[in-house]
């Protein structure tokens, strides 16, 4: 009987994986973001407040940068708030 | 017909009770089936995403090997292997998705099936189409699949990447090169340009006395002046760019002559690289969700078809509105698409896309450029953020430049690894 209790848990664990449905957006970051050991930066050492004041600075050009700026403009605040809670709850997983 | 799971009831069951709620052959038998066609950017990326969000997901392609475009320019300029572009499915087989290698030739929208050139059919629940482009061979007189031998396009990566290639190896130091590129819309809108640059700079490395005549259909193009500062600055008296106004768009090309015909004039090349009109591939017409434009218009919140129902379309084969047709932007609409089609299939309604998507072009090895765009659904169509997105500063820094161009590398590092990764 575990087993089958393992294999029911297993077929619903992606469905349970995807109801935290990306906010809008934050799919995308993926695009660069993810894969470790390249010239982009990861972001699976930041914590999602980090995440978020690192996207407001990009936004205002407070910080520099080759293409965040542009990319930072095309969202609001809590949008941006939205992806950087999802992002750090993601990455952080084991 | 197959019954999807209601997600929320699953989701609730599970948290509720770890026994009795569903019985795992039930839930074995409930799985919705997706199919997706075309293993590119567009439908690898969204075939993971899918089997990620708990479809049961097929993925026909034509080819047991990919070859990618991204980076390709870099091949013919002679300065990449081949093999970095060449990608197989053995990590999408390995996570559990169904891989049918062969044709789709037919798609039964009322009776919900695909059919393969092998005479099999495979049933879905919803389909996705992600066939990339064909080349219109209809569109421009005397291109033909026997013309592509001569002139080749390199538009679809591969053995016609390496004709070009070594059509450029071969040619005399003095002969002239001579690209032709189409009107908007196509495959990659930087791509031309960037692979001009790189033309012009293997000429002025390796066949000084060579020349580069790059004939346009159009007058403006993406990240232009970057392009042409660059040109200036580096290609001055080899690349000489003719637009639309004077005279650059192609009429015909002849190829027993190697001559590009204009508008004003007959230009002879020692190498011709054509890149011709494009469309959806063809089985996006055979299923009957492309328009008489050859693309295939979609809801720009589902990216359903807007003409054949449970049948979503991403990638170079849609229209996406502000969207280029990008590797990055196929792989955005991919994922985006997954969780549409998962919530479809749930009984639930779609979340709302916000997508973003990013062209690095190289204009010389160390110098790269980009343009970005964060798009939403506005008006009915996937319309530019307002206010956000562009191209890369006119006025930078070598090391800026030189940034990008490593940033540019781990993009495609990066969208490769998700795509075809074992990650
Ligand atoms: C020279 C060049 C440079 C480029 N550079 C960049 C870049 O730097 N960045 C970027 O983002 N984009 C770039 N692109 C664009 C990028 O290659 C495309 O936008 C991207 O490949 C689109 O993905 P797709 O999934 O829609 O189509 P594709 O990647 O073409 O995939 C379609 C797949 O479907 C298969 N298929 C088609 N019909 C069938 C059928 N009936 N049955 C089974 N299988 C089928 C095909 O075999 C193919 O594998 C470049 C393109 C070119 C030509
Ligand atoms: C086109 C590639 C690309 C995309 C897409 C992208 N980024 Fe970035 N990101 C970069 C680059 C490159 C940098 C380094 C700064 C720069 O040059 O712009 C960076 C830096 C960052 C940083 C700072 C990292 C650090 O170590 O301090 C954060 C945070 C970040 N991005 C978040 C995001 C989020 C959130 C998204 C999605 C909304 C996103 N990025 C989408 C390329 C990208």
């Amino acid at each position: 009987m575990t087993r089958f209790l393992t294999a029911a848990v297993f077929c619903l664990l992606p469905f349970l994986a995807s109801a935290q449905v990306a906010p809008p957006g934050a799919e995308s970051c993926g695009g660069c973001h993810g894969v470790p050991g390249t010239a982009l930066p990861a972001l699976s050492q930041l914590k999602s407040d980090q995440i978020a004041i690192a996207m407001a600075d990009f936004r205002k050009g407070a910080r520099e940068a080759t293409v965040m700026d542009r990319i930072a403009k095309g969202f609001s605040e809590p949008e941006t708030e939205a992806i950087a809670k999802w992002l750090a709850a993601r990455e952080h997983r084991p | 017909m197959t019954v999807s799971i209601n997600r929320r009831k699953a989701i609730a069951g599970i948290a509720a009770s770890t026994t009795t709620l569903f019985a795992p052959a039930v839930l074995a038998q409930t799985k919705p089936r997706v199919i997706v066609i075309g293993g590119g950017f567009g439908g690898a990326s969204c075939a993971r995403a899918l089997h990620a969000g708990g479809m049961a997901v097929t993925l026909i392609e034509a080819d047991a090997r990919y070859v990618a475009c991204p980076f390709s320019n870099l091949v013919i300029h002679g300065s990449r292997d081949i093999g970095l572009q060449t990608f197989g499915y053995e990590g999408l087989r390995k996570s559990g998705i169904d891989i049918v290698i062969g044709r789709a030739t037919t798609v039964d929208t009322d009776r919900k099936n695909v059919g393969l050139a092998d005479g099999k059919t495979l049933a879905y629940d919803r389909l996705v189409l992600a066939p990339g482009i064909d080349i219109r061979f209809d569109a421009l007189p005397g291109y033909s699949e026997a013309a592509q031998e001569i002139m080749p396009h390199a538009w679809k990566a591969g053995t016609q990447t390496l004709r070009l290639r070594r059509q450029l190896e071969a040619m005399d130091d003095g002969g002239t090169v001579i690209m032709s590129i189409p009107a908007n819309p196509y495959r990659c809108p930087p791509g031309p340009y960037e692979r001009a640059s790189l033309i012009a700079h293997y000429l002025k490395t390796s066949k000084p006395k060579s020349k580069l005549i790059v004939l346009d259909a159009k007058d403006t193009f993406s990240k232009q002046r970057l392009f042409q500062n660059a040109w200036k600055e580096m290609y001055d008296g080899i690349l000489e760019y003719v637009p639309l106004a004077s005279g650059g768009k192609t009429t015909e090309v002849i190829p027993a002559e190697m001559t590009v015909v204009t508008e004003f004039a007959r230009h002879k090349g020692a190498v011709v690289n054509v890149i011709p009109p494009q469309r959806a591939g063809a089985i996006a017409a055979a299923a009957g969700v492309a328009d008489r434009s050859g693309w295939c218009p979609i809801n720009p919140v589902t990216l359903e078809s807007q003409l054949k129902p449970s049948v979503h379309v991403i990638g170079d084969a849609s229209i996406a509105g502000a969207m280029p047709k990008s590797a990055f932007a196929a792989n955005a609409q991919a994922k985006h698409c997954a969780a549409a089609v998962v919530a479809l299939l749930g009984g639930e309604t779609s979340p709302s896309p916000k997508l973003i998507n990013t062209c690095y072009s190289i204009v010389a090895p160390d110098y790269g450029i980009s343009v970005a765009g964060v798009y939403q659904p506005a008006n009915g169509i996937l319309a530019d953020v307002p206010n956000s997105g562009g191209a890369s500063p006119v006025n930078a820094s070598a090391a800026f430049r030189a940034q990008e161009a490593a940033y540019a590398d781990a993009w495609f590092t990066t969208i490769t690894a998700y795509a075809f990764g074992n990650a």
